[in-house]
């Protein structure tokens, strides 16, 4: 469970008050946090008043019909997106809520994401795509803001028929009145009824009559992304635009100090100019090309890095130095969660067993570079158009990069060529502050384009991590207590630790806490080791890596008690029916549970041997239990079949659902078979997809999802189906008896079969 | 100048002989449907057909492909088989982010053009575009739809 929003259906205690810590935004860039941006953050309604531009009186977010729906004459509905696109499907899921109530066929709404402004603040008060919140925390309010547009809409053609709003019904864009025969389109209602006041009360449709919600609808933008015709950031032109293209410090945290060529830079073909940013040099030029050739022809003079320490990436900074550090943290921990009494378990345990897990620093890899565009008008204001998940955060700190109050600046949020956590402000790691310093230098809009190598060298980073496990068993081989110490760092304590205060990062530690399994004796703790790394929120977060420590090693507490995994885990779930009937889910899906190694399904002996690995995970409010059917050919491990079942309470599209599943899954896989980035003398050492190799369609294996709606609270959808994808491929290769993954990726390790 | 015909039309382009194919297609000639993912012949978000072969516009040179006929994801739905992959595409709803789609159309439009039955090894072979979201299952089975 992710702790950046506590309780989705609780209003947010806003939690501000001290706003001087460095840490929140980062101080990079000379553009790091003030009141302004934090008053953007506000839940609405609480000091909004303060947030220049943003108006003083905030209505409820997600009430005001106009703020969200056109009606157009052809008979389109144009709906505005609190969230932002980026492959989850969002877009079409909405137009599925809203349809399903305004009783408008959701194929026929356009939807775009919307401006920056306080109706969006829907998340708890706040406006972000992310955290697998989207449709959960929209659902109750975009299914009343339909129901309360349609129910306007019916008046308004009461007043225009002259009749009672009850002779009234709606079909799929109509407003009928059966009596006599009459019928009006919403579009010739929609300025009548725009100027009604909204009623609070509008009943919502018996879901029994769903005819949009929990069918598997088609996606809105599927066309437009297999002809071309999708624009994301990096497609964006405008008029009069100069392209730069930029080369970031190879050592992270050193600046440019002077060009050994600039004037035969100057020369080269198309070029503009030369320019310093903080942190990188870069060139303007007429085509982006040619801005990379020139950029990367430059002869640059760097500073230099600390020797050493962990407090910047100094000269001898390593990843697995940074590991080693992790592992010999002595800091005193913070109790994470504590239950029963650990030390007695442990003191009179038949067998104690312990291990160490880590897991590496991970990049994005999304497969569009990230790109902005800047310019300035005649008056000053700024437009920039931007990869992002927050529109109104990075509103503010384009304001405050450009000088200018936020509502001199305009933000266009395009859809995302994948995200998986990639767009939240990493300051250093977003371009757009590098466009509007190019701007401002050129005197003409510019577009900033990292390549594939900067963006390698420049992205924030998944924080590697470890934990070091401990258990007690009984004589009958039962865990009768756990202890964990995880140490590292969360993305939520390093960008958001100002605002939720909490010295738990709960983002660093989900995944080993609030585990369903009924172990008594609990004891897991947090120490905070600070990377001098830019980290990021990489899809799942926390537990991308923390359910695989947890499983893995909830394996060895099994194979050291003698027992099944899959029949262990049953055992601690007695008395959790909802995770129990999702493990049996799971279980069935596959066919029946069976570790092996057996032989392999080829009719012919000829197979090999498999094995299969089981492990569960609660991430952002769902369930998810989790087998993989393994085989291991020439050291390496070939994953054939994944079975996922999750549980997210209730859904609105099936076929969504299991396309993110799948998606997750993909990206789980990757991160265990292939991906670390390296860091060595300082720098690291994957530069592109042939140096961090990603998951590619040779190792994809089938993936078999099935959907449980216990009627739970609606969890995420968009990043459950990962966190139990490595941990099953983990547990799988033990079932070959010959070796226990403790360390990600796979890949490092010759595997050997049976 | 350099004269190239994309999708049966011609175009004099003035830029360096060397400058690769993709960025003559985005950024002379305005047509953003082929993607640039990676610039090293990796990924294959800029699969183009060059006289009907699955191309990395990428790491072609633009002087290299003057006399050729360069076909883009823009005119895809005027080829017959191109317009069996995109119907197929959206039949099964492949894309998630969509990024790497324009490429893997291509790829798997010029793969039938070659291979109008393929097997699942020549799908395998042929359709090596990386896709971030995982959507290989997907397009795998619309790459066997579209040669039904
Ligand atoms: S951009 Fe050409 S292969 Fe990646
Ligand atoms: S659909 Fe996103 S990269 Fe393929």
């Amino acid at each position: 469970m992710n702790h950046l929003f506590p309780n989705t259906t609780q209003p947010h205690t806003p939690a501000i008050a001290n706003l001087s810590r460095r840490g929140f935004l980062g101080a990079s860039l000379g553009v790091g946090a003030g009141a302004l941006v934090l008053g953007v953050l506000l839940p609405t309604g609480f000091a909004r008043g303060q947030a220049e531009g943003m108006g003083a009186v905030a209505p409820k977010p997600g009430t005001r019909v106009p703020a969200f729906l056109e009606i157009n004459a052809d008979g389109t509905v144009k709906l505005l997106s609190p969230f932002i696109e980026g492959g989850q499907g969002i877009n079409t899921t909405l137009a599925q809520i809203v349809g399903e109530e305004l009783d408008v066929d959701p194929a026929r709404f356009v939807v775009e994401c919307a401006p920056p402004g306080p109706d969006y603040a829907i998340v708890n008060g706040l406006r972000l795509t992310g955290g697998s919140f989207s449709t959960r925390s929209s659902y109750a309010v975009m299914r009343r803001l339909g129901a309360t547009a349609r129910e306007m809409l019916i008046r308004a053609a009461a007043a225009r028929l002259k009749v009672q709003d009850g002779e009234l019904a709606t079909e799929d864009g109509r407003v009928i009145h059966a009596s006599s025969g009459r019928s009006l389109a919403y579009a010739d209602l929609a300025a009548d009824a725009l100027t009604l006041k909204p009623r609070e009360d509008v009943p919502l449709r018996d879901p029994a009559t769903f005819r949009y919600i929990r069918k598997p609808v088609a996606r809105l933008d599927v066309r437009d992304k297999s002809t071309g015709k999708a624009v994301y950031a990096i497609d964006q032109k405008v008029d009069g635009m100069l392209y730069a293209a930029v080369r970031h410090a190879t050592h992270f945290g050193t600046e440019p100090e002077g060009f050994g060529n600039e004037s035969a830079v100057k020369a080269m073909p198309g070029v503009h100019a030369v320019h310093t940013l903080p942190g990188a040099v870069a060139v303007t030029a007429d085509s982006w090309y040619r801005a990379r050739k020139a950029v990367e022809a430059l002869e640059v003079r760097w500073s230099k890095p600390a020797p050493s320490g962990l407090e910047t990436i100094a000269a001898d900074f390593s990843s697995d130095g940074m590991l080693a550090a992790l592992k010999s943290a002595t800091g005193k921990g913070l109790s994470a969660e504590t239950e029963g009494d650990t030390a007695a378990a442990f003191a009179k345990a038949a067998k104690i067993i312990g291990a160490d897990y880590d897991a590496p620093y991970l990049a994005h890899a999304q497969l569009e570079p990230p790109s902005s565009i800047a310019r300035f008008n005649s008056k000053g204001d700024l437009e920039v158009w931007l990869p992002n998940q927050m529109p109104e955060l990075f509103q503010a700190m384009a304001a405050k990069t450009a000088g200018l109050q936020p509502d001199r600046v305009t933000i266009h949020s395009p859809l995302l060529g994948g995200f998986f956590g990639r767009h939240f402000m990493y300051m250093t790691a977003n371009p757009f502050p590098q466009a509007i310093l190019l701007a401002k230098a050129t005197g003409r809009p510019v577009k900033v384009l990292w390549s594939r190598e900067e963006e390698f060298l420049n992205d924030a980073l998944r924080p590697l991590s470890h934990s070091r496990f401990r258990a007690a068993l009984d004589a009958q081989g039962h865990p009768t207590a756990i202890e964990v110490r995880t140490v590292g760092e969360g993305p939520i304590g390093r960008w958001f630790g100002a605002v939720f205060k909490s010295p738990l990062d709960s983002s660093a530690v989900e995944g080993i806490i609030e585990k369903p399994y009924a172990i008594a004796n609990r004891g897991m703790e947090f120490v905070k080791v600070a990377h001098p790394v830019n980290i990021a929120f990489w899809r799942s977060v926390g537990h991308s890596m923390n359910d695989f420590f947890y499983e893995g090693f909830l394996d060895e507490i099994a194979e050291a008690g003698g027992k099944d995994p899959f029949a262990l885990r049953m055992d601690l779930l007695k008395d959790k029916p909802r995770h129990k009937a999702l493990l049996q889910a799971v279980a069935d899906l596959s066919g029946g549970w069976r570790r092996g190694p057996y032989d392999a399904p080829d009719g012919n002996g000829k197979g090999g041997k498999r094995a299969r690995g089981v492990a569960m995970a609660s991430p952002f409010g769902s369930e998810t239990a989790t087998i993989a059917e393994v085989s291991i050919d020439g050291g390496e491990a070939r994953v054939h079949n994944l079975w996922i079942a999750i549980d997210p309470g209730s859904i609105v599209n099936p076929a969504i659902v299991k396309a993110q599943v799948e998606s997750a899954a993909a990206l789980g896989l990757s991160s265990a078979l292939f991906e670390q980035v390296v860091y060595q003398d300082g720098v690291r050492q994957s530069s592109n997809y042939d140096s961090y190799p990603i998951l590619r369609r040779d190792h994809m294996p089938a993936v078999h999802v099935r959907i449980v709606e216990s009627g739970s609270p609606m969890g995420g959808v968009g990043e459950p189906g990962l966190p139990g994808v490595p941990p099953a491929v983990a547990n799988a290769i033990a079932a070959f008896g010959n070796q226990r993954i403790r360390s990600l990726p796979i890949s490092k390790t010759r595997l050997s079969g049976v | 100048m350099i004269t190239i015909t994309v999708n049966g039309q011609s175009h004099p382009v003035d830029v360096e002989p060397d400058t690769p194919l993709l960025w003559v297609l985005r950024d002379t000639l305005g047509m953003t449907g082929t993607k640039y993912g990676c610039g090293i012949a990796q990924c294959g978000a800029c699969t183009v057909m060059i006289d009907g072969q699955a191309t990395r516009s990428c790491q072609t040179p633009v002087d290299s492909v003057a006399d050729a006929s360069i076909v883009t994801i823009e005119a895809i739905e005027r080829d017959d088989i191109g317009r069996k992959v995109v119907e197929a595409w959206v039949s099964l709803q492949v894309p998630q982010c969509g990024y790497c789609q324009s490429g893997q159309v291509m790829a798997a439009t010029a793969l039938l053009k070659e291979t109008p039955k393929p097997t699942d090894e020549d799908i395998v072979d042929a359709m090596t575009n990386l896709c971030r979201c995982g959507t290989y299952n997907a397009i795998a089975a619309a790459v066997r739809q579209a040669s039904a």
